[in-house]
């Protein structure tokens, strides 16, 4: 039996409804490309997320259109998931006693950079 | 030089031909939306179509301001033989790999008008070129991408690819099919000519394909795929427009 929709794409597809479903093998896949974008020259890439792709070259076509069709962008970069080393989840103890270390904080260096901005502005 | 009518003509000829075209092609790659090979492509795949949709607005827009009807009327109101598309965007969407091979073709030659035509004497229509480079770019890169890792990836891959440009690739040459101005055209600086544009296609596609392994069949005979131009077109259109027109012509006063 062909499944009827309203859909006409849907139709015309001639998709059979009794064809029983078959999984695809595990990493019969493309591999994933973790994405990384640039909303303004000078500024920090940003992890924006994932796509699937055959190849770096597709992977680049395919971060163009799921993560800069909107909003700004001038420019991408894709790293295969592969090829991206992460720390276990299990060894977070490290990072456990960082947050007492409030001496190695910049932050006061930021503040003084926008006080200085703000002084400027004021006397321009 | 000062346009005379014969020249406004040429160039609406022209806007129609291009927005045809695009509205027609837009909408035949649409039809994949949902039914995409894989997600990410189907994404990147209804985006290039409605851009596509987009780049014939502005065409219409641009025939609008020089005394046609409105945009949605041009687009929606016709019938198959006041289009002036040509036949290789009216053909059923068929498989993905003709579809893919149909884009390259088709974008590969787009892009090239539209780098001609940035030079055009008629400035609406250069703006819109300009405008449309980065778009019409990353369609060619999009469609490079594919037609060279299908045509060198396997043997069906490579089989598929070669049969598809068998199939599309005389149907292209219909999109060169001189118009009735070609010569109005160039004496006002306005575009070069199909038969120009279709020798600079001709060397563009030529190295991805060698790139990709496959072979460009014999000039097949141009006739097969004119007409398109002149109002003559495959039975595939009218069909077409019927589904895409049927919402509009519900109630074509209808604000949206």
């Amino acid at each position: 039996m062909i499944i009827k929709s309203l859909d006409p794409r849907v139709n015309r597809s001639l998709i059979d409804q009794e064809k029983e479903f078959q999984p695809l093998e595990s990493l019969d896949q493309f591999e994933t490309y973790e994405v990384f974008h640039q909303k303004k020259r000078g500024t920090q890439h940003q992890h924006v997320g994932i796509v699937h792709a055959p190849n770096h070259e597709l992977a680049m076509m395919f971060a163009k259109e799921q993560y800069s069709r909107r909003g700004q962008c001038v420019n991408l970069w894709v790293v295969k998931t592969s090829d991206v080393f992460v720390t276990d989840y299990d060894d977070a103890d490290i990072f456990e006693t960082t947050p007492e270390k409030k001496h190695r904080d910049p932050e006061s260096y930021k503040v003084m950079d926008r006080i200085q901005a703000f002084k400027q502005k004021q006397n321009a | 030089m000062e346009y005379t009518e014969v020249h406004v003509m040429a160039v609406k000829e022209l806007l129609y031909k291009m927005a045809d075209d695009q509205l027609i092609l837009g909408h035949r790659n649409s039809e994949w939306t949902g039914l995409g090979p894989v997600l990410e492509e189907d994404i990147a795949f209804s985006s290039m179509a409605q851009d596509k949709i987009g780049q014939a607005h502005a065409l219409y827009q641009i025939l609008h301001e020089l005394g046609e009807g409105e945009p949605d009327t041009v687009a929606f109101m016709r019938n198959a033989e006041q289009f002036h598309c040509c036949h290789l965007v009216e053909i059923p969407i068929g498989e993905y790999d003709f579809s893919l091979m149909r884009h390259f073709l088709f974008d590969r030659a787009e892009q090239l008008r539209f780098e001609l035509l940035s030079q055009s004497s008629f400035e609406p229509l250069a703006q819109v070129a300009r405008k449309f480079k980065g778009e019409v770019k990353y369609h060619v890169m999009h469609a490079d991408s594919w037609v060279k890792l299908l045509g060198t990836g396997n043997e069906e891959s490579h089989a598929r690819m070669q049969e598809a440009l068998n199939q599309a690739f005389p149907l292209a040459l219909g999109i060169f099919e001189a118009g009735p101005y070609e010569e109005a055209l160039k004496e006002a600086g306005i575009f070069e000519g199909e038969l120009h544009l279709r020798n600079l296609w001709l060397e563009a596609i030529k190295p991805v394909l060698h790139a990709a392994h496959l072979t460009l069949p014999a000039a097949a005979n141009d006739a097969l795929a004119s007409g398109g131009r002149y109002g003559k077109h495959t039975a595939y259109l009218q069909p077409l427009l019927d589904e895409m027109t049927e919402v509009f012509r519900i109630d074509p006063a209808a604000e949206w």
